[in-house]
């Protein structure tokens, strides 16, 4: 089927940077390409699979078949006499070394390898070290295992009924599979508007599970040196400084012995945040062998058993009054942990920015309530773009407000329109207790509506519907709560998430930037030089961007939430800030005057009202290391470092309006058009931030559409290949039309917001928006995603089923 | 990375050649053409071959050759070249729609139509497309080369009349006058293999009835042919009510399991509704006076 597309132009042109004459040589913000493109696209990217060092080894995993089951037994005489098998390490080992059990992000244990009972499919049982990826392969079936199978919870909703069986047996004082309660806003106050309410909806709305699987899979190199006792560690991680912390506290190599190298990542979402077991069996491996370890894991290893997203069970309420006016939502979500409460996310936030679900409206109360359980399924949870649980929060409320439109028989784009928060309430306080730093709603919305042609689209809709065609128009609104965090609300295992800087000038005028957060692909190379280059005047070629290495980098919390440029592109910001400064004073002994009297302008001091007596910031470096008299206080080099703790966090949002067409015979969903309004505050990289915005809507089309990992009544994982997990490609989604305003966040040094995640939090509910409007005529208020060909069929037939 | 158990590997370059080394190798050395089904099992270790006798340079069998009233189609043609065939296109339409819904370019370029026939697959394409095209697949053996037709070719999911000592060589469609055909897949993603899929071939009379009709399913359990939904349609006149009983007829033949991929009602009405839609199609295809509500 083709479809013509009505598309607004793209911007492709170069915006012009007005600092600069030589538009190759770009300095500060802009449309410009990537740096680290040219390696990437010539197949020269270095991930951890291309880590090769002498006299390495190669670990494999064996991995549970079973969901629950006792470890009777494990023989492991015959894959050690394998020749090429250097060692197997089993669970019993690790508890000798107090290794068997680590400390996930959640205050909960892991086990590393099974001790005691095997707790889901795919869980590590026994580790293989061998000469060759083949031989560590071929040895795993060398490994006899002895099973005792105990029944399976698999469904959440099961999980806390008596006589279930126990998952977590392990645990002190553990009697049924529940892990938390958490709640926010006022119950009170809600069930008060709630009872006299003109109009509340109700619905059961499933996220279901689904998997970041990012196109590199995780692995890990590991390299103990028994001489100097140093651990060098390769790994494909979102977070290596603590990662690194982590590991001395568990492993008791002390910190300063320990190095974590985070090289090229090909694609994290979340996937790369926590510790997994095969790391630390690569690190046991190198210590028993001597000899450095490689471990990495295949495709179906990662979708089975690394962390997973979602898995969130809600029922959603909503009160308005008959005109429209949305007065306060209600939820309560049953959370699917999995097997070990692993989930990364901020330590008073269990269920993550959750509570986030008011959304972007003006409500007088809202309260929500998690329970979070175990079950037999893998660990995880806070995953795949989801900002720490808003992309929940955000499918919630947006659903729901449809289910609301439809009940009040009024425009869903109407509705947002009337509720949305006024931009004069900003600084807004929510009923939940956040509070949204900066927005401007309308705008946004009208554009989006605009640029997509709504109401052309509702009359097209309605003559089709005439027809018997099915068309849908699916809106979607969200706020995205990223940059997580002021210290004194969030840290990760006691560890302030927090992030530093350190900009260094060289005498020629070339810059170094060393960052803690890690990039996955979002361009960190290019945006953190242009952050640099705007504050300094600096050509971003000439700033290299160090990241991804313990010893070379200064601590901080690494990239997930989209908090990289809201917490280190500030301390960037700053610390290039800093070095202005001292440039300043610099240039003032240079040109033989005061620092007041100095004005800057992008790449130079000069004297006020002479502008021919100037410093470039490049004479200004040389300055600084030459033989300039320096003034008091002043060092010689022209260097600065910055720690930034965000006052809070940053509020991006956006519009999205999606069209899909349903073939009435089938159920197969096209995604006709997709319009996105994206305001992430001040955009550095307009380029970077489209790329974004492209990667998390094609995100957002594949859990709509397709994306599930689901079990059977065994606890059978049954999304574990390519095969059976299924992410869209190129002609399933359309060609995306973007749009955006632009409103800085006021507390931010450079009022940018974040962008990683937006498209991936808001395009779900768009889409489903849509299907759901497609089947309107078959008088269905809601379908679960996946909306898969059957599943779609099924609504139709008016007996749409939960995905689990 | 996902890796297979150890094997051993031999290339071959004629079909005799081939013979002699799966002869030679015993009950564990399997053929290998275009690798999309195997090695992936592989991987797995779902299969474990003991050899792998790779057939890739046996060059005479890529042959696609228009041949009197048959076109040959040489085991080793890929997905590619029947896509790319404007012969096979032009006499057999649905080739071509189900060659676009095979997998992806990647795999089309070096999937074969042996391989799939070969392979064998519950929800694999060619096997519905050469039963309704009424084919004839040739197999070279130790003691010659005998040419059995479809029905008996293949015998079930994974199961086929080619023994492991033997080698299919060229499939053969039968060229009628006057004929239509049509294939239409549904999948959750291109790329997926499908959740239903229907396949029609029709010859039509000089009298504007239908000729001979024949109607097939994939994935929807239904081995062969749907022969009633079939019988239906001849000595007809093209009806819409004629294509809906047809769809009737072909959905009661189907017997498709639950999966991921759908229920059981589901995949019976898309038998339904898929034999009716390649059904218009194939009518059309073969010049039948316009059937209403195509
Ligand atoms: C991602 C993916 C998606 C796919 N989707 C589809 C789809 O939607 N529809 C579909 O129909 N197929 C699909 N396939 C399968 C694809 O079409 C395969 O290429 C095809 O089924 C097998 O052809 P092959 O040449 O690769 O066979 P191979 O993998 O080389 O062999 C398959 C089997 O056939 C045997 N064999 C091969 N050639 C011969 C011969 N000449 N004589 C006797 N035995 C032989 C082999 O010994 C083996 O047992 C998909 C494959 C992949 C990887």
């Amino acid at each position: 089927m083709t479809t013509v597309q009505e598309r607004s132009p793209m911007p492709q042109e170069r915006e012009p940077n007005p600092a600069h004459s030589d538009p190759d040589r770009p300095i500060g913000y802009g449309r410009i390409q990537r740096k680290e493109d040219p390696r990437f696209i010539r197949g020269k990217g270095r991930y951890i699979d291309d880590i090769v060092l002498p006299g390495m080894l190669h670990g494999a995993i064996l991995r549970s078949p079973m969901a629950h089951a006792r470890l009777v037994s494990i023989d492991t005489t015959e894959a050690l006499a394998h020749p090429k098998v250097h060692a197997v390490i089993t669970g019993k080992d690790l508890e000798g070394l107090n290794l068997a059990w680590a400390p996930t992000l959640s205050a909960d244990v892991q086990a590393v390898l099974a001790t005691d009972k095997v707790r889901f499919q795919g869980q590590e049982v026994a580790f293989v070290v061998a000469e060759d990826r083949y031989s560590a392969r071929d040895a795993l079936e060398l490994i006899d295992v002895e099973y005792e199978e105990l029944p399976v919870v698999i469904d959440a909703r099961r999980a806390l009924d008596p006589g279930t069986a126990v998952i977590r047996d392990d645990k002190d004082g553990q009697t049924d599979n529940h892990i938390f309660d958490w709640e926010a806003g006022d119950k009170a106050e809600t069930d008060a508007v709630f009872a006299r309410a003109d109009v509340v909806v109700s619905e059961e709305v499933i996220y279901p599970r689904v998997h970041p699987a990012p196109m590199e899979t995780c692995g890990a190199v590991a390299d103990y040196d028994p001489i100097d006792g140093k651990l060098t560690l390769y790994e494909t991680t979102q977070a290596p400084h603590a990662h690194r912390t982590l590991y001395a506290m568990v492993a008791g190599i002390p910190e300063h012995k320990i190095r974590v190298i985070a090289g090229d990542i090909g694609g994290g979402f979340g996937n790369k945040v926590g510790i997994y077991p095969g790391y630390i069996c690569a690190v046991v491996g190198s210590i028993v062998t001597g000899k450095p370890v490689k471990w990495v894991e295949d495709r179906s290893e990662n979708l089975m058993s690394t962390s997973f997203a979602r898995d969130y069970l809600m029922k959603g309420e909503v009160a308005a009054t008959t005109d429209g006016k949305i007065l306060a939502v209600r939820t309560h979500v049953l959370a699917d942990h999995g097997a070990f409460n692993a989930t990364a996310q901020p330590t008073k936030y269990p269920a993550g920015f959750f509570s986030i679900f008011t959304g972007s409206y003006d409500l007088e109360a809202a309260y929500c309530s998690v329970t979070g359980v175990y079950t037999n399924k893998a660990p995880g949870g806070v995953a795949y773009a989801c900002s720490f649980r808003v992309t929940e929060a955000v499918y919630l409320v947006e659903r729901m407000i449809d289910v609301l439109a439809r009940k009040l028989e009024m425009d869903p784009a109407e509705l947002r329109l009337k509720n949305f928060i006024k931009p004069e309430q900003f600084p807004y306080k929510n009923k939940t207790g956040w509070e949204y730093d900066s927005g401007d709603y309308e705008p946004a919305m009208r554009m989006c509506m605009e640029q997509i042609g709504y109401d052309d689209l509702r009359r097209e809709q309605a003559e089709k519907r005439a027809r018997g065609e099915l068309m849908g128009i699916g809106v979607s609104f969200f706020t995205e709560t990223v940059g997580a965090g002021p210290r004194k609300h969030m840290d990760i295992v006691g560890l302030g998430m927090n992030d530093g800087a350190e900009v260094r000038v060289h005498p020629t005028g070339k810059a170094v930037v060393r960052i803690s957060v890690q990039t996955q692909g979002q361009g960190h190379e290019t945006t953190f030089a242009q952050i640099v280059g705007e504050e300094l005047g600096i050509p971003t070629d000439d700033i290299e961007v160090v990241h991804g290495d313990t010893d070379q980098t200064p601590f901080g919390l690494g990239t997930y939430g989209s908090r990289s440029t809201p917490v280190s592109g500030a301390a960037v910001a700053l610390a290039a800030r800093k070095v202005r400064e001292k440039a300043k004073a610099i240039a003032a002994a240079m040109l033989e005057t005061r620092p007041e009297d100095l004005e800057w302008e992008k790449g130079r001091f000069f004297v006020k009202g002479d502008p021919s007596a100037a410093k470039t910031i490049a004479e200004i470096a040389l300055g600084a290391h030459g033989t300039v008299a320096l003034p008091e206080g002043i060092d010689g080099n022209l260097d600065a470092e910055v720690t930034y703790d965000p006052p809070n966090l940053t509020f991006p949002f956006g519009a999205y309006i999606c069209v899909v067409d349903v073939d009435p015979g089938t159920g197969k969903v096209k995604v006709r058009r997709f319009v996105a309004v994206d305001d992430c505050g001040t955009r550095i990289n307009p380029m970077i931030v489209e790329g974004q915005i492209h990667g998390g809507l094609a995100d957002g089309v594949g859990m709509a559409l397709m994306e599930f990992i689901g079990f059977d009544e065994q606890g059978n994982c049954l999304g574990g290949s390519f095969m059976d997990y299924l992410i869209p490609t190129a002609m399933e989604v359309p060609d995306w039309e973007t749009g955006y305003t632009v409103t800085p966040s006021p507390h931010h040094p450079i009022g940018a917001k974040g962008i990683g995640e937006s498209a991936t939090v808001g395009s779900p509910p768009a889409v489903v928006n849509a299907v759901v409007d497609a089947l309107a005529p078959f008088g269905i208020t809601h379908m679960d995603m996946p909306c898969t060909p059957a599943r779609v069929w099924e609504a139709m037939q008016g007996r749409p089923t939960p995905p689990v | 990375m996902q890796v297979p158990a150890p094997f051993e590997y031999a290339r071959a370059t004629s079909v005799r050649d081939v013979l002699e080394l799966l002869e030679r190798h015993g009950p564990e050395s399997h053929v290998i053409a275009g690798g999309h089904s195997l090695l992936p099992m592989m991987k797995l270790r779902l299969a474990r071959p003991e050899w792998l006798i790779d057939i890739n340079d046996v060059v005479e069998l890529r042959h696609i050759a228009e041949d009197g009233d048959v076109l040959r189609v040489g085991a080793l043609a890929r997905h590619a070249d029947l896509l790319a065939s404007e012969v096979v296109g032009r006499l057999f339409p649905l080739v071509h729609d189900a060659e676009k819904v095979i997998a992806d370019p990647v795999v089309r370029n070096r999937g074969t139509i042996g391989g799939s026939l070969g392979q064998a697959d519950p929800a694999e394409d060619l096997t519905t497309v050469c039963d309704v095209l009424r084919a004839q697949v040739v197999i070279a053996g130790p003691s010659g080369e005998r040419v059995v037709d479809m029905a008996d070719f293949h015998r079930g999911p994974y199961e086929t009349a080619c023994e492991q000592n033997e080698l299919i060589t060229e499939v053969r469609f039968p060229i009628r006058a006057r004929s239509g055909s049509a294939y239409e897949k549904v999948e959750r993603r291109v790329g997926d293999w499908a959740v239903g899929a229907a396949g029609a071939a029709l010859q039509m009379a000089d009298d504007g009835t239908i000729a001979d009709a024949a109607i097939g399913l994939t994935a929807l359990g239904l081995e062969g042919l749907a022969t009633d939904a079939a019988a239906v349609l001849v000595g007809q006149r093209p009806s819409e009510g004629l294509v809906a009983e047809a769809g009737r007829l072909a959905a009661e033949a189907s017997s498709p399991v639950e999966d991921q991929r759908g229920p059981v009602d589901y995949k019976r009405h898309l038998a339904d509704e898929l034999t009716r839609r390649v059904l218009r199609r194939a009518l059309d295809r073969a010049g039948a006076t316009a059937v209403q509500g195509g």
